[in-house]
């Protein structure tokens, strides 16, 4: 199969290349309406949207891919980078805030080396800042998100947060 | 026996998955036959999380354990479970227990009570029974006439009357019309949506399914945020179930009306919650609101009439089409009926949710409800509304929670959250954080919301830095004003509301950060620095944990700190034992 798309610089081995995607959009391409569900679809099995995996849904679906990036640049949820293999949603929610989340902010930035949306080198863990995760009487919280499912931690202090960080990368080792 | 741990996101963070499962194990290890191991849904006193409800045989409460870590699971199963005689020291106390009897229940009747994978529970409280008698026996007009007399507003923030939006919608005649529930709780520092979708989905699915009826939709879509996992899951199960037993699909109760639902996760913006915004998304677009008129009821999803509420606006439907609208007009204020769930969060002892009849007044609902301020430190003031919301002062604290009271004060009652602020929460820097919440969030449609409110943030992160000028509080002022005015949707409207709300009560703050060089609630780093007192013992620990060696001193003689290579990380004041470490 050849790549539609002129702007694509796939080679024309887009088809191939998204195996798992193509079932999803085999599903939604044609219904309308369907883009974002689409887009979190995407993410969910690479992880992130790729140029490549853009110009695939747009070869599919018939929308422009330019179009793609906007709603993909809109919303905070999707990415278009790699990310590591934890990420680390902090919440900076109001409750969080007024209850000190700049300090977990800073600890894991000290501890991991990483800023707001950095992945670290070894490709491990991602910080991401996140709105609210709603879990507000445990402020300041944060969500690890991995393969392996989500894990909240709640009433996070400097030191406990470096524990779990530690916790985590010892699994990995 | 059964015992049944709360398992609303707030408890599986504190670990209740774990508690779960120390339980499962035991009760299997022990082969307790009568003992079932269950879980249900947030009961909204988060700070006691995880709970373990233990109920006797024919379904009464024995005993309530509070923050039931694994290492305590063991005890329970062998003097409660086996022994018989529950264990005094891990249940709640009479002073928590207040927290709860101190509420109305409606929203949140069954949230922590049910399990909310189970249909059958929820049938079993008159779940659905609303939804049989409404399709079965009354007309559209008669149902929107019960939501009319019931005087039910739009718990989203705005307060509208839902039956006006019901009726425009039903009179808007067309084949396709949809019901859309607003599940996007985006308002940082609420989360009474997402404790209902997880701790009771039917009730928001019966709700929708009213709804429907009343206004001629055969068709519901449910907007939920992504960032909530669990709710989704959980709304998922319910959904199929419902399907199951007939109460979601076609010919529903063996009539003509025919009704389903479909989840849509929201991909993240705040904005979304406008509902013009809503719907764009809804359609795969970026979500940018649309300007009104012609107003969803009229043009909405894919232009068809639309209607759009709330999670706890149609969690409390049910309930009134079941006990009638007067029962719920008789709770609440005058013109706010019924109840409002708040989420208590910030400096405040006891956080969770409370559910109170509208009316209740701030102070009966913070230091009645939450139990007052953390550490016995000074109130000084609640944030109401999120970020489209204000900041109100202790000195106001009487003021009753009621759409029109809080109105008076720049705040909105809004989702319902309430972050509690002590004397150590700087004013300037919380306008300072919501500014930083909306310049990222305007979807950038108007020029006054996407370049103002960056300006807004500007001004007030140089003063939180100690950079205030001379004139700033006068600009913001006018930026406020002129944001208000040229933004076309809710969120650009409301975007200063934050600031003027702490300019209106607390401008002697903003002053002090500006001509005076200080920041009253020494939290803004720029405008304090820390010194040791006399209190020091000269145990040289802070010494030990400065990370840039700007402690000195001799063992067990007051220490000093070089201002000039302290770089005010705080680790000194979090190490001292001692309280000698201050920030002047």
């Amino acid at each position: 199969m050849t790549c539609k798309n002129h702007n694509c610089q796939c080679g024309g081995s887009a088809g191939q290349e998204f195996a798992e995607l193509a079932p999803v959009l085999d599903q939604y391409a044609k219904v309308p309406g369907s883009l974002i569900t689409i887009l979190q679809k995407a993410q969910d099995i690479y992880g992130y949207l790729s140029i490549d995996a853009i110009n695939y849904i747009s070869e599919r679906t018939g929308i422009k891919a330019a179009k793609i990036y906007g709603v993909a640049t809109f919303y905070a949820q999707f990415r278009l980078q790699p990310i590591g293999k934890y990420l680390i949603m902090l919440c900076k929610g109001t409750a969080c805030h007024v209850n000190g989340a700049d300090m977990i902010e800073e600890a894991v930035t000290e501890h991991l080396n990483i800023k707001d949306g950095e992945t670290t080198e070894d490709g491990v863990f991602t910080l991401n800042n996140v709105a609210c995760l709603g879990c507000c009487s445990l402020a300041p919280v944060m969500m690890v998100k991995s393969a392996d499912g989500d894990e909240t931690y709640g009433n996070l202090t400097k030191d406990r947060v470096k524990a779990i960080l530690d916790e985590i990368r010892a699994r990995e080792a | 026996m059964k015992v049944v741990i709360g398992q609303g996101s707030c408890g599986i963070a504190t670990g209740a998955k774990k508690t779960s499962d120390a339980f499962e194990r035991l009760v299997a290890e022990k082969k307790l036959k009568d003992v079932v191991v269950d879980k249900t849904g947030c009961i909204g006193t988060c700070y006691l999380e995880p709970i373990v409800d233990v109920y006797s045989d024919d379904g009464t409460l024995e005993t309530r354990y509070v923050k039931v870590q694994p290492d305590k699971v063991e005890r329970i199963v062998e003097e409660h479970l086996i022994g018989k005689k529950p264990v005094a020291e891990y249940a709640v106390a009479p002073e928590d227990e207040a927290f709860l009897a101190q509420q109305q229940r409606v929203v949140l009747r069954n949230c922590g009570v049910i399990n909310p994978e189970r249909i059958d529970e929820y049938i079993a409280v008159g779940g659905y029974e609303g939804l049989k008698k409404v399709v079965t026996s009354m007309t559209q007009d008669e149902v929107i006439d019960v939501i009319k007399t019931a005087g039910l507003r739009g718990r989203g923030g705005a307060g509208f009357p839902t039956w006006f939006k019901w009726n425009a919608a039903k009179q808007n005649k067309g084949t396709e019309k949809y019901m859309v529930c607003n599940a996007d709780e985006g308002d940082p520092g609420a989360f009474m949506d997402r404790s209902v979708l997880e701790g009771d989905p039917h009730s928001l699915i019966e709700g929708m399914a009213i709804g429907g009826f009343a206004m001629g939709a055969t068709e519901g879509v449910i907007y939920v945020r992504a960032e909530y996992p669990l709710a989704i899951a959980r709304l998922e199960i319910a959904m199929a179930q419902a399907r199951e037993r007939g109460f979601l699909g076609k010919n529903l109760f063996g009539t003509d009306f025919s009704f389903d639902l479909r989840i849509k996760a929201g991909a993240g913006a705040f904005v979304c919650g406008e509902e013009t915004a809503l719907i764009a998304s809804l359609e795969g677009e970026r979500g940018m609101p649309r300007l009104k008129p012609p107003f969803p009821a009229e043009k909405g999803y894919w232009q068809k009439p639309t209607n759009i509420n709330n999670v706890e606006t149609f969690a409390n439907v049910p309930w009134i089409i079941t006990n009638g609208g007067e029962a719920f007009a008789a709770m609440g204020s005058e013109k706010s009926n019924g109840t409002k769930v708040f989420a208590l969060a910030g400096k405040i002892k006891k956080g969770g949710l409370a559910e109170v009849p509208m009316g209740m007044t701030i102070r009966e609902v913070i230091y009645g409800i939450g139990g007052g301020i953390k550490n016995d430190k000074a109130f000084k003031a609640v944030q109401m509304g999120g970020p489209s919301g204000g900041c109100i002062p202790a000195d106001l604290a009487d003021t009753p929670v009621t759409y029109e009271d809080i109105s008076t004060t720049g705040a909105i009652v809004g989702s319902g959250g309430m972050i509690v602020m002590d004397e150590t929460t700087c004013m300037v820097d919380m306008a300072r954080y919501f500014l930083d919440f909306t310049k990222k969030e305007s979807c950038g449609k108007c020029n006054y919301c996407r370049i103002g409110t960056k300006r807004m943030l500007e001004i007030l992160e140089r003063i939180t830095k100690g950079e205030g000028r001379d004139g700033d509080i006068e600009l913001l002022e006018e930026l406020a004003m002129k944001i208000k005015d040229g933004a076309m949707c809710g969120l650009g409207q409301t975007a200063p509301n934050p600031v003027l709300t702490t300019l209106k009560y607390f401008r002697n703050e903003y002053e002090d950060h500006i001509y005076n060089h200080k920041c009253t609630a020494k939290s803004c780093k720029a405008l304090f620095h820390f010194e040791i007192t006399d209190k020091c013992v000269g145990c040289t620990k802070c010494a030990r944990n400065c990370p840039v060696e700007a402690i000195t001193g001799a063992v067990k003689k007051q220490h000093t700190i070089d201002q000039t290579k302290c770089i005010k990380c705080g680790k000194c004041e979090e190490n001292c034992n001692f309280g000698a470490i201050v920030r002047e």
